[in-house]
């Protein structure tokens, strides 16, 4: 085991090391000069070349990313081009509303997800079943902001239900929330309810039923709690999916976290920022992964960790 | 011509106190309230030496002042700190004398020796402050931009209350360059003591102060109780709302959250607003200091040849690029916009004419037209209007393929010199500040031309450049002979049609019923999108 998990780490240490490789050469090649967006364009040449000069952006590509890999790994990530303020504290003081929104996002997601599951697993091939399946080949298919105006839209504007966008109450996180799970939602009941059907074939079951255990005990006690364990797992994975979905999520709310932060640096060649965004989140879905795997073996003990 | 810079100059330097406080607030004014604006961006910086964007120069402008300032809802300018000033015959001298008892936010009193600070910081490379170019007519600005002294030998400060700028040369524009936010007064402890981050924490003498700032998610500005001009500002406060995307606001805005929706009123969105007559009553259209236009690159093949230009001016629809624009602009003859003092009315520029543009095009050699690209900001409505010139250049046999991209790439571009075209939306010029020469020097003089500069015709002309330095050369800026000067510097211009100047977007600025202050206040040329000193609220 603990051979096993220094194994993962080195390599995800390899991971986040790749990954800032690309990003950095990425955006290095990109043809915009990040440059002429500081300076402006009333800027004089001289002016161009003091600023190029004072960012280091005048040397060759590889001593900048050895200059930033050396501010990084010691939790420097750099100052923000157009902010002039640390990336690191941008960071810091957006990343809890993104948490909070992931975590909505998960509730969500588990929430539907695991319901639908459940119910169509009982009504097999019938109607209902069909349509909670139709239901969720939908949500996994709609994209996220076509979801997210939808919901604004209906739920916001017309019905007044929630606040139009923002940040700060329960209500605010409500829509959302409820935007970033609905597409997990969707592969979480066909989990679901698959994993619900197998349990349901199984000898102990039919033993729990002959024993003349009520319908619901059998489902809530007995199938429930060995349906679900496979699905726990698949949750650490979410995290990387939702670092995608948050930068657009968050665009359409007005929510104030890392995606939104991301999404106006790009437009604006704030490289710091692409880079910081891009590391955190790196990390959260390495580390996620890293901890779906670590958690199987608890759940499934015929997972062994070598 | 020395006689008339004499008069000119004297002029200026009497006529002064009688305008100076030139503005008679709303009799109907109320002060308190508090007001909500949003934007969909995030406020970069409030350092008034850094801060260049659409949202962050009108904040500045009510947390800072600078030695001159404009009347609001007007091009006209006024004295600000200054309480007076005096300009030398020869023009190149301002004496500057500051009002007393102006104190900054932290409760210190301004004095001259803040304003030097000031634009020695500014100027200064280490600042990094994309302004730093406005005040190269400042003696000693060479030697503080190359790092070799590190203060401007052209700022003196005489006494607590008086300072003397001398230039290098005359310059028309100066006083403009004064009222930038660049100019802005700041003092010199808060930079000592936030450094960079004085853009997160700033103190200034205006109107208002920063109350709160959650990052990515709003700001609060306070009414500064002593601030120096007499009764204003009269709202409590404003409250920035940011991260909202302009379709959520004008949403807030219908349920009344929110009283300014700074990003406007979303394209998409506009004919439904002005179709609906309650909602059209709160909009208050007005000029802008804005020219949308295609650029030819004179440099390259066969835009080189003047006919071809030529017939690329005369086969544009305009009227129809506006319509595009659900008419939210004017067609254009000219570079300046119409409110622009120097502006030549009656110029008729280049008629659409189809027949004309294909004759010209055979002056070329090119009856059977010729390909090229079009470089176009990827966001709506500009690959649309894209479209509208490569139709209406297909017409004339001319084949253009569209390069849509992110407005950064689109610059670099331009200023590489490698698109033979660009549509300017998204990024066309509108003034720093409201004189003519504004258009000029960056976007269609030579000093703009060189790598990297954002004249992206390439188009240099040496004895138009001539003509422009000397109109900057008159000390008086709004001087009759100095804008029909300008106005003949453009017209030169159009004759060698570097450019395609299509339209001149109207300003639409939505408010909720409760705002109060005349339709200028909302659409005034230097603070968008409203004057915040100036508004009050009616409830």
């Amino acid at each position: 085991m603990a051979g096993y998990l220094f194994r993962r780490l080195v390599q995800s240490a390899l991971i986040l090391l790749g990954v800032s490789f690309i990003t950095f050469l990425l955006l290095y090649v990109l043809p915009a000069d990040p440059v002429r967006q500081i300076a402006g364009r009333s800027a004089t040449a001289q002016t161009v070349e003091n600023i190029r000069e004072q960012l280091g952006l005048d040397q060759p590509m590889l001593v900048q990313y050895g200059r930033y890999l050396t501010g990084l790994v010691q939790g420097d990530m750099g100052r923000s081009y157009l902010q002039k303020t640390e990336v690191s504290s941008l960071i810091a003081a957006r990343l809890p509303a993104s948490l909070l929104l992931m975590a909505g996002g998960i509730a969500c997601e588990l929430l539907i997800g695991l319901t639908f599951g459940i119910v169509a697993a009982i009504y097999r091939g019938r109607p209902l079943d069909q349509g909670l399946m139709v239901t969720s080949f939908v949500a996994v298919s709609a994209p996220q902001f076509v979801v997210g105006l939808l919901l604004l839209y209906l739920f916001a504007v017309r019905l007044g239900w929630f606040p139009i966008g923002g940040y700060g109450t329960f209500a605010h996180l409500v829509l959302p929330a409820l935007t970033l799970g609905i597409m997990g939602s969707g592969w979480y009941s066909r989990m679901m309810r698959s994993s619900m059907i197998d349990v349901l074939r199984q000898d102990y079951i039919r033993t729990a039923r002959a024993k003349g255990l009520s319908r619901r005990r059998v489902l809530l006690r007995h199938a429930l709690p060995n349906a679900i364990l496979p699905i726990i797992a698949m949750i650490g994975i979410d995290i990387g999916i939702f670092m995608g979905g948050i930068v657009v999520v968050e665009s359409v709310f007005g929510w104030p976290g890392i995606g939104q932060l991301a999404w106006q640096a790009i437009q604006r060649v704030d490289i710091p920022i692409i880079m910081g965004v891009t590391m955190v989140s790196a990390a959260a879905i390495v580390l996620g992964n890293l901890i779906a795997d670590l958690v199987t073996p608890f759940i499934d003990p015929r997972i062994k960790l070598r | 011509m020395k006689k008339l810079l004499l008069s000119t100059a004297m002029l200026a330097a009497t006529a002064l106190p009688s305008f100076a406080q030139g503005y008679t607030p709303d009799p109907n004014a109320t002060p308190g309230g508090m007001i909500t604006v949003t934007y969909k961006d995030d406020v970069a910086t409030l350092d008034p030496a850094i801060g260049y964007d659409w949202q962050n120069w009108s904040m500045i402008k009510s947390l800072f002042d600078g030695l001159m300032d404009y009347v609001p809802g007007t091009t006209e300018l006024r004295p600000g700190l200054a309480e007076s000033y005096d300009v030398s015959e020869d023009g190149t001298v301002f004496t500057f004398k500051l009002r007393s008892g102006v104190t900054f936010h932290n409760g210190r009193e301004m004095t001259a020796e803040d304003v030097k600070y000031s634009l020695d910081r500014v100027t200064n490379p280490e600042t990094q402050s994309p302004g730093a170019g406005f005040f190269a007519s400042i003696a000693g600005f060479d030697e503080i931009s190359s790092g070799e002294a590190d203060s401007l030998s052209g700022v003196e400060v005489i006494d607590p209350l008086t300072v003397k700028i001398t230039l290098s040369r005359p310059d028309a524009t100066f006083l403009h360059v004064a009222a930038l936010n660049f100019a802005s007064v700041v003092p010199k402890e808060a930079i000592e003591e936030w450094g960079t981050d004085f853009g997160k924490h700033p103190v200034g003498t205006g109107a208002f102060k920063l109350g709160e700032w959650t990052i990515g998610q709003r700001l609060v500005f306070e009414k500064n109780a002593d601030y120096w001009r007499d009764g204003v500002p009269y709202l409590d406060g404003v409250t920035f709302e940011v991260g909202q995307e302009p379709i959520v606001a004008l949403l807030r805005l219908q349920q009344g959250e929110v009283d300014v929706p700074g990003d406007g009123i979303p394209p998409a969105k506009f004919q439904e607003v002005m179709g609906d007559p309650a909602q059209a009553s709160r909009v208050v259209e007005g000029g802008q200091l804005h020219t949308g236009y295609i650029t030819l690159n004179v440099g390259m093949e066969p835009l080189d040849q003047l006919p071809v230009r030529e017939a690329i001016n005369m086969a544009i629809n305009k009227e129809r690029i506006t319509q595009i624009i659900n008419g939210r602009a004017v067609p254009a003859t000219q570079p300046l916009p119409p409110s622009m003092p120097g502006y030549t009315e009656g110029y008729e520029g280049y008629a659409f004419d189809v027949d004309g543009a294909k004759a010209k095009l055979a002056e070329a050699g090119l009856e059977d037209g010729f390909t090229t690209e079009l470089y176009v900001m990827n966001t709506d409505p500009n690959p649309r209007i894209a479209q509208a010139i490569q139709q209406d250049l297909k017409a004339i046999g001319v084949d253009v393929e569209i390069r849509s991209l992110a407005q950064a790439n689109v610059i670099e571009a331009g200023g590489a010199g490698q698109a033979p075209m660009i549509w300017s939306g998204g990024m066309a010029w509108i003034a720093d500040f409201p004189d003519a020469s504004n258009f000029y020097g960056p976007i269609l003089g030579c000093a703009g031309a060189g790598e990297g500069g954002w004249n992206w015709s390439k188009f240099c002309d040496e004895s138009i450049d001539t003509m422009a330095t000397e109109a900057d050369s008159f000390t008086d800026p709004s001087a009759p002979e100095r804008l029909e000067m300008w106005s003949e510097v453009y017209q030169k211009v159009m004759e060698q049609a570097p450019w395609v100047p299509v339209f001149n977007e109207q300003r639409y600025t939505m408010k909720s019923e409760r705002m109060g202050g005349e339709d200028a206040l909302y659409v005034d040329p230097v603070s968008i999108p409203v004057n915040y000193d100036y508004v009050f609220v009616t409830e």
